[in-house]
């Protein structure tokens, strides 16, 4: 697995739109958001639902802008994320520009 | 939609009776232990819990920092537990203060902390609360009867996953004298899920 995050760290949700079962809720997807709480290591249900084998990955309180998440707001949504949904930020930008 | 022998509820009940009654003939279940089970979680699990928690807050600042630090071990204190007789599951408690304002949804279903507060109310459950309420809380609290100054910032905590959500309300004013009794009755679930102000 990748290196865990921080609280305090920048990161990137997923954009993949699975046919099965994910927790990674989609109005989430492909966010910029700040992980402000690690809460230990759980099974994705992601692969539990399907049957696979998983080992427990951390999952962390990713909190967003509502203006990142909607275009609008000036509230918060913070929403509770698997290791594997997400990405750092600077990764993420370093990917963009390669493209 | 309850006697409805077609809705996807009927479905899923006559699915799990079925499995209970599999489970039963092999002799891995005795008959009536889940009800059993089930009853014994449901009697200990009611917003009464969260109400006492929070006047615990109010009073004792010691207390009130390990249950915003590290929830589940502070819940001890008052003899109570995120497993009721389940797996146990992580809570964390959210502080409203002056400027800011946490309110607790699911999205995805219907995470709500049950072992500490019963069963959560059926508004909760709608489609209308969980997909509006991230969007836009502060027209959603108003319909709740709640104006929030401008000036407060909003939180909506989204239990996607292991952990479930709790809110501290503010202290009423004016409740200076009041025994950890009188104010854990001043506590309403909503208020713990943080659609009300008390």
């Amino acid at each position: 697995m990748a290196d865990r995050f921080e609280a305090g760290q920048r990161v990137r949700t997923s954009r993949s739109d699975p046919p099965h079962h994910t927790r990674l809720p989609r109005y989430a997807r492909g966010a910029a958001g700040t992980v402000v709480d690690v809460q230990g290591d759980y099974p994705l249900p992601d692969d539990r639902s399907r049957g696979l084998a998983c080992e427990p990955e951390p999952v962390y309180t990713v909190r967003f802008a509502a203006v990142d998440l909607f275009g609008t707001g000036d509230h918060a949504v913070t929403v509770d994320v698997w290791h594997r949904h997400l990405q750092s930020l600077a990764d993420d930008e370093e990917a963009g520009r390669e493209r | 939609m309850s006697g409805d022998h077609h809705s996807p509820n009927a479905v899923i009940a006559a699915r799990v009776r079925d499995v209970e009654a599999l489970l039963e003939q092999r002799g891995l279940l005795d008959s009536g232990e889940l009800d059993a089970a089930l009853e014994a979680f449901l009697a200990r699990a009611y917003p009464g819990n969260g109400a006492r928690i929070v006047a615990r807050a109010w009073l004792d600042a010691d207390f009130r920092a390990r249950l915003l630090t590290e929830a589940n071990p502070a819940l001890a204190d008052l003899d109570l537990s995120m497993g009721g007789g389940l797996q146990e599951q992580r809570l964390r408690v959210v502080e409203n203060t002056e400027d800011t304002h946490n309110v607790i949804v699911c999205t995805l279903c219907s995470c709500y902390p049950i072992a500490l507060l019963g069963p959560s109310p059926t508004w909760y459950k709608s489609e209308a609360y969980r997909s509006r309420v991230v969007r836009e809380p502060r027209a959603v609290l108003a319909e709740f009867g709640l104006d929030l100054d401008p000036s407060v910032s909003i939180t909506v905590w989204d239990s996607s996953a292991e952990s479930r959500y709790l809110v501290l309300p503010r202290r009423p004013a004016g409740t200076e004298r009041f025994s950890e009794a009188d104010l854990a009755g001043l506590v309403t679930r909503n208020g713990l899920i943080g659609v009300a102000a008390l």
